[in-house]
């Protein structure tokens, strides 16, 4: 439906020849114009319904589809209603930010279609739930483990135990910017520490050694399973706020549109 | 010699106490003996805080004790001190061993070996009988215990928890539960797996024991209890420990023994049997009366209501009114006939064959459950594929089973005295024809789980259903003209089996021309190619396998196994295929059936050719989807992990349009071939979760789901029933801001179920909201179906009925 729409405009924008020429201040581009508007709104009325759950037969996926093609279509009805007269003007700053969030949404089809497998593959059947259980009952095993140690000792339990960040902020998740995580950070000063230590000592530092290893696994784990959800909704940073930049806007355009008329 | 009571009640549950208080109030001579040292021990072991509610509502309470829905502490103290008031004499620590004598002067032993003598026994047991005892020496001592009531009592123990089921695994959890009661915590078990108690159970034991809160023994038995000590028998030898405690959770032994020593007879062996009683409770031997949940009566107002009325039938009354007259009452307003309740009892007992063997105590409890209907001549009692899962019988008219859609003239008889809808009773699934009242007709509606209820109390109506089910469904199945006269050979050669899960009924390459009819469960099918097994297709009930044999006499070409526990009719061949020649329309209906599945086996074969792979794929994720409990479901909720973006859109909408709470666990459950089985009802052909429902709030819906209502009281009888743990006991969280206050004024929690965080904010409700079983109802009553499935934004969550979806599509799934 959306390409029909796109090819019926195309062909009328250039069987009929509008004088003085072609722009949005023309009855067709005045038409183009109320049609794209309409558009947009629908488009972002999809935030609300997303949210909402309705006893209508429309699903969502139903209605992200046509999201996805009528945005789309947005591109070729909004261009030929510019008439391709730009300018740094309210008018194509209205413009641009259109291509901006149709550019993010396709970014994030992409994002749909290759990501799923990845989280899946990784998680296998284990829930975040379990992956937050797991580290926290590796934090109780530390946490008994180092129960017969002196302090400076238990300071670098401690360290894992009080320090350690999961999740981080978006960047850091996407990027995977652990550098300086406090457990890994454990683990080398726990080699330091285990270098002098000998009898019942020793055999603590290596169960505690072994246990933040097992506990540096199950944060890669559970940060690459982070890291792909941020993937996943990360270009609607890009969308969403752009959605509502536009709005406004678009707006501003059709205001002064109809004040300078 | 001891004095001589009037009534003996024996246990002081709900049903108990009520009659000692009413024997109180009336000034009758009484004694209540109870086993242990605290009234109604039954709910002296509900969960702390558990809501008691007071079902059914519109059941007026008849006793002298109080009783309001309401806290398990309230409900408990209002008891004790009702009984006090009323001056119950009541006699704690007497365990009733054994009852003899007769009418007029019976003896019951106590355990502690006194006797108490009394002319009438009234016996108010319950049904959660005793606890196994550990046989050791030493199992007398005072530290060996049968419950844990407050795992929070003990500090710096050394506990053993001998059982390693539920009760034993969750007692033990809860002892460790906190490490600085410092107590030292085993748990044994006789043998060496944990095939019996629940996943989650087990895998927190194996958490605790990882974390070194429980030390787990298997294979281990207790062999001698001293003060402070006990001895175990390894599998490496004796061990003697330190030892403060025992608990002893190793099952219990109903009471049936006991009761039946006394002489009061069971209606029959299964065990879901109950004493057979006359309309005033008194069982087989004169004098002794049987009331509450051992009687059949799960309730607690029924409990107390029967309690204040055995009273009064002991001293006389003849004719007093139960209490659920007036509910009776309403239930047969404006049927034709003006006829009062008993002579209606006595007009339905009389003229409908399964109802025959009732009492009239039974038929009142029955009626109850039921409904009476009438319909006028040409009226429509169901229509074809319309779900209903209840039982039908004709106490007066006829009806007619319409056979043939295009010709609504044409149909099967069926006359008074007799059932129909049979079939939608054992399988649960949808009508298979409509059904037209020929005359005016008046009909009894028994839904299905009274109609099992009537079943196992009553042999005989148990053996009518069977018999009336075979004939209808070897017709209905074959249709093709055939009439109850064709099958007067095939019917008692017909044998009725059950199969054990993964058991084939049929095996490739063996010789063999019965013929199977799956009744209840279902069965796949699958075929060996190139030495693998493949998956040729799912089998659900109301089909039938097996007549390629029959029909070319050629060997099995396929293994036919239970996916589950199933029914199966088996129709030897040779009756059959007299009847084959008989009826040429059957043959060539059959030959149709046969050659469709001639097609799909040639199909797999040229497809094995080309892609072996995707085959074994097939079949494998067929095979994964049959374990995680496809052969049980009717419709099933599964996800596409290649679409799934983990937005839990699906759960925020169940949650949305469930007064907030999810019934759907998007994460948890198994995955297979990208194809994830997530947390939620599959609406089970026999669901499990019915089968121990007290007020019997569980129910299959029109739709064909099965859904839970508002009766229901939070036992959680049907979360521990359901194998596959999607039901959740939770309240109903407040409500939320609307939509649009969140959007813009970040109101409220938002979309979704509300976090905890939130939900502490909210002010406290005047009355607690009672904790209750939640579960999918399959988004009935919803235009546009279920929510989850709509909210999906990617369309990656679906909901399939297995036969739908596990048959060429799963394989084009496969290749695509
Ligand atoms: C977890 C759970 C929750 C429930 N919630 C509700 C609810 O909310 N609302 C509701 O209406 N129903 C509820 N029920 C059902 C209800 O509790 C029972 O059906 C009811 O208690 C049965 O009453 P009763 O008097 O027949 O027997 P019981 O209450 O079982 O009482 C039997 C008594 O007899 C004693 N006894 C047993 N054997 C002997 C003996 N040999 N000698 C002497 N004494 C003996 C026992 O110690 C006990 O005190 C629930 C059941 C369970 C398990
Ligand atoms: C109700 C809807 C709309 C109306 C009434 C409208 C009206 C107009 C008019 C009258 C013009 C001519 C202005 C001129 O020639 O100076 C114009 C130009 C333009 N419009 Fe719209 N318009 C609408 C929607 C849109 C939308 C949805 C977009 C894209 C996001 C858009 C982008 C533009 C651009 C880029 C121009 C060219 C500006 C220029 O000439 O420099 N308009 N519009
Ligand atoms: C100007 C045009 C567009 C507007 C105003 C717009 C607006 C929006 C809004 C408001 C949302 C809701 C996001 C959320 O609540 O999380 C959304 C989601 C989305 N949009 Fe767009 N969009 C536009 C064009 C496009 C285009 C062209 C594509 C694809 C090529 C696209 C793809 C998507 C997708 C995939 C989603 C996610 C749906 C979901 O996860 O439920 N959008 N869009
Ligand atoms: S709750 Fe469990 S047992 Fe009951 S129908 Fe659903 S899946 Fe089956
Ligand atoms: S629905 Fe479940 S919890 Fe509720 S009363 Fe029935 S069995 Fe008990
Ligand atoms: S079908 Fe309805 S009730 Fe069931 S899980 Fe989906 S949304 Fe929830």
């Amino acid at each position: 439906m959306a390409t029909l729409l796109c090819v019926t405009l195309t062909a009328a924008y250039f069987l009929i020849d509008v004088r003085p020429r072609h722009s949005g201040g023309t009855w067709m581009g005045y038409s183009l114009g109320a049609l794209g508007a309409a558009l947009i709104v629908w488009l972002a009325l999809l935030g609300v319904r997303k949210r909402a759950v309705t006893a209508g037969h429309y699903s969502l996926k139903a209605w992200v589809s046509a999201h996805v093609y009528l945005g789309l279509s947005l591109t070729v009805i909004a261009t030929l209603h510019t008439g391709f007269q730009f300018g740094m003007n309210v008018h194509t700053l209205a413009y641009v930010l259109m291509m901006l969030v149709i550019v993010s949404g396709l970014f994030g089809v992409w994002a749909y279609a290759s990501l799923p497998n990845l989280l899946s593959a990784n998680r296998g059947e284990t829930t975040r739930r379990q992956m937050l259980d797991a580290l926290a009952t590796l934090d109780g095993q530390l946490h008994e483990a180092a129960q017969p140690l002196d302090r400076d000792m238990a300071a670098i339990v401690r360290l894992s135990l009080e320090k350690t960040d999961i999740a981080g902020g978006y960047w850091q998740r996407v990027f995977g910017l652990y550098g300086g995580c406090a457990n890994d950070r454990a683990i080398e000063r726990l080699a330091r520490a285990r270098q002098g230590a000998r009898g019942p000592e020793a055999e603590t530092l290596a169960q505690i050694d072994a246990l933040l290893r097992k506990k540096a696994e199950a944060l890669a784990f559970a940060r690459r399973q982070v890291r792909i959800t941020a993937l996943l909704e990360g270009w609607t940073f890009v969308h969403v706020p752009m959605t509502f930049a536009l709005l406004a806007a678009l707006t501003a355009h059709i205001v002064s549109v109809f004040f300078y008329w | 010699m001891s004095e001589l009571f009037r009534i003996a009640i024996v246990g002081s549950g709900p049903s108990g106490l009520s009659a000692a208080a009413h024997a109180a109030a009336r000034g009758i001579s009484h004694v209540l003996l109870e086993k242990t040292d605290h009234l109604s021990d039954t709910i002296f072991r509900y969960q702390r805080g558990k809501h008691v509610m007071a079902t059914p509502a519109q059941l007026v309470l008849r006793a002298d004790c109080e009783f309001q829905a309401g806290k398990r502490e309230t409900v408990l103290a209002q008891w004790n001190a009702d009984a006090k008031a009323a001056g119950v004499n009541v006699r704690y620590n007497a365990e009733a061993k054994a009852i003899s004598g007769a009418k007029g002067d019976f003896s019951v032993q106590l355990t502690s070996g006194e006797v108490v003598r009394a002319e009438t026994i009234i016996l108010a047991i319950g049904t959660q009988g005793n606890p196994n005892l550990m046989r050791c020496e030493g199992a007398e001592l005072p530290h060996v215990q049968y419950s844990l009531d407050d795992p929070a009592a003990f500090v710096d123990e050394h506990i053993f928890v001998v059982g390693a089921g539920d009760a034993g695994i969750e007692n033990a959890l809860g002892l460790a539960a906190d490490a600085a009661q410092g107590n030292t915590i085993y748990l044994l078990n006789r043998s060496a797996d944990f095939s019996r108690p629940k996943e989650a159970n087990v895998k927190n034991l194996f958490q605790a024991r990882d974390n070194g809160r429980i030390n787990v023994m298997t294979d281990t038995s207790p062999s001698k209890v001293e003060p402070g000590w006990i001895t175990l028998e390894t599998p490496q030898g004796s061990n003697r420990l330190r030892c403060d405690r025992i608990i002893a959770r190793m099952g219990s032994a109903p009471p049936r023994k006991f009761v039946e020593a006394a002489g009061i007879a069971f209606t029959s062996e299964s065990a879901e049997a109950f004493p057979r009683l006359s309309p005033t409770f008194e069982g087989a031997t004169p004098g002794i009366y049987v009331i509450g949940a051992l009687a059949g009566y799960p309730l607690i107002k029924h409990c107390m209501n029967q309690g204040y009325d055995v009273v009064e039938y002991i001293s006389g009354a003849t004719d007093l009114k139960p209490a659920d007259e007036p509910i009776l009452e309403a239930k047969l307003q404006g049927l034709p006939g003006r006829l009062s309740v008993s002579e209606w009892l006595e007009f339905l007992r009389s003229r409908v064959e399964i109802l025959y063997g009732l009492s009239p105590l039974q038929m009142r409890e029955f009626l109850l459950d039921s409904e009476v209907r009438a319909f006028r001549k040409g009226e429509v009692i169901f229509e074809k594929n319309a779900t209903g899962s209840s039982l039908f019988g004709i106490a007066q008219g006829g009806v007619g089973v319409r056979i043939d859609p295009k010709d609504p003239s044409k149909m099967v008889p069926i006359g008074q005295g007799s059932i129909f809808g049979e079939v939608g009773l054992i399988s649960g699934r949808r009508r298979g024809a409509t059904i037209v009242a020929t005359e005016d007709t008046v009909v009894v509606e028994i839904p299905r789980t009274a109609a099992l209820k009537l079943m196992a109390s009553v042999p005989e109506a148990r053996e009518k259903v069977n018999r009336i089910t075979t004939e209808r469904q070897i017709l209905q199945i074959f249709r093709a003209g055939l009439s109850p006269a064709d099958l007067k050979e095939v019917i008692p050669a017909v044998e009725v089996m059950e199969v054990k899960p993964g058991k084939a009924i049929i095996k490739e390459g063996e010789a063999g021309d019965d013929i199977f009819i799956i009744r209840s469960g279902s069965m796949i099918v699958e075929k060996t190619v190139g030495g693998k097994e493949v998956f040729l297709s799912y089998v659900p009930a109301g089909s039938y396998v097996g007549e390629m044999a029959v029909i070319d006499g050629s060997l099995r070409t396929a293994t036919v196994k239970a996916t589950i526990r199933s029914t199966v009719l088996r129709l030897p061949g040779a009756p059959f295929r007299k009847l084959l020649d008989a009826k040429p329309e059957l043959r060539a209906r059959m030959l149709a059936d046969m050659t469709s599945r001639r097609d799909i086996n040639a199909f797999i074969e040229t497809r094995k050719d080309e892609f072996g792979d995707v085959v074994d794929m097939y079949s494998s994720v067929a095979g994964f989807l049959v374990d995680q409990g496809i052969g049980d479901a009717t419709d099933v909720l599964l996800i596409d992990e290649t679409l799934c973006i983990g937005c839990d859109n699906c759960e925020k909408a169940c949650a949305d349009s469930h007064d907030g709470l999810s019934r759907l666990n998007r994460e948890a459950g198994k995955t297979y071939a990208k194809l994830h089985v997530p947390t939620s009802c599959r609406h089970c052909e026999n669901p499990y979760c019915m089968t121990d429902c007290p007020p019997n709030a569980i129910q299959r819906g029109p739709d064909g789901e099965v859904f839970i209502s508002d009766a229901c009281i939070g036992c959680g009888n049907c979360q521990r029933n359901c194998p596959y743990d999607v039901i959740r006991m939770d309240k109903v969280p407040p409500p939320k801001p609307k939509l649009w206050e969140w959007m813009l004024f970040g109101k409220g929690p938002g979309p979704g179920e509300p976090d905890k965080a939130w939900l502490k904010t909210q002010p406290k409700p005047a009355v607690e909201a009672p904790k209750v079983a939640i579960k999918c109802d399959m988004c009935t009553g919803r235009a546009g179906g279920p929510a989850c499935v709509r909210a999906c934004p990617t369309g990656a969550a679906i909901r399939v009925s297995p036969e739908e979806f596990l048959t060429v599509t799963l394989l084009e799934r496969g290749s695509g």
